[in-house]
């Protein structure tokens, strides 16, 4: 007799061990993104050639500010995650492991610098606001 | 205690090339592939660039240098055309996921799409961002 239910061994089965969530995920971050992206591409690219003062007040507003830190953390998962597949392809064993663990790692690191960015040009904003009230 | 049997798992072979006659829908695909991880070249620059923002002058100077010279122009400028490129393969996809578009004439006419299409949208997003 089984003691397990159809659905309770349909859990968790597969080579990756987590079914179709992985695929799933990509389904929703390239929805998510297909609706960030092109604005984004205007909004990075008009601030290119801006001085640091003029960059520092631009991304310090809310539309950029917020749309920018949006694409970065999800388009650093989906990097990540699709980065994970191609490494699945193409090696094996430590390698495989290290590589994964390396692409995370980095896609973490360029969220985390730019929001870190992000914070700071809001807070020197805010600090030009106090002093010119 | 049963050993634990190391199973030698073989790995997707390579397939372009040697066994496979490079095609459209092949092509088409890997490059999906290829733009979107080399995209990480642009946000490492772009994350780089904005941390110099926040930082002194004088390191901003030597980052925006190369951000604004040709180097720098033709690494934005190809991460412009890798992301409207791995944005419509990866409509392409949300397509196909519906199960629709599988024949190899729809698949082959939307790879076209894709690289013609991507390069209308680069060239476009080049003449509006030097317009304004």
């Amino acid at each position: 007799m089984r003691y397990l239910t159809d659905r309770k061994r349909a859990v968790g089965k597969g080579a990756s061990g987590s079914g179709t969530e992985h695929f799933w995920w990509m389904t929703m971050s390239s929805v998510a993104l297909a609706f960030l992206v092109p604005a984004f591409i205007f909004v990075f690219g008009h601030a290119i050639g801006m001085s640091q003062a003029e960059l520092q007040a631009y991304f310090a507003r809310p539309f950029p500010a917020i749309l920018t830190a949006l694409v970065t953390i999800v388009g650093m998962r989906h990097f990540a995650k699709g980065a994970q597949v191609m490494l699945e392809d193409y090696t094996q064993g430590s390698l495989r492991k290290g590589l994964v663990i390396f692409v995370y790692s980095l896609s973490w690191l360029i969220s985390a610098l730019v929001l870190y960015a992000l914070a700071k040009m809001m807070f020197l904003a805010a600090a030009a606001q106090q002093i010119t009230n | 205690m049963a050993e634990p049997k190391r199973v030698e798992r073989p790995l997707s072979p390579f397939m372009i090339g040697p066994y496979y006659r490079p095609q459209m829908t092949s092509m088409s695909s890997i490059l999906t592939r290829i733009t979107g991880n080399a995209l990480i070249a642009g946000f490492l620059l772009g994350a780089w660039w904005l941390i110099a923002a926040v930082s002194s002058p004088g390191y901003f100077g030597v980052v925006n240098w190369i951000v604004t010279s040709w180097l720098g122009w033709l690494i934005f400028a190809g991460m412009a055309w890798a992301m409207w490129y791995h944005y419509l393969t990866g409509l392409r996809h949300l397509l196909w996921d519906t199960g629709r578009g599988l024949d190899v004439e729809t698949a082959e006419k939307l790879g076209w799409g894709a690289i013609i299409g991507s390069v209308v949208l680069t060239l476009l997003t080049l003449i509006i961002l030097a317009i304004f």
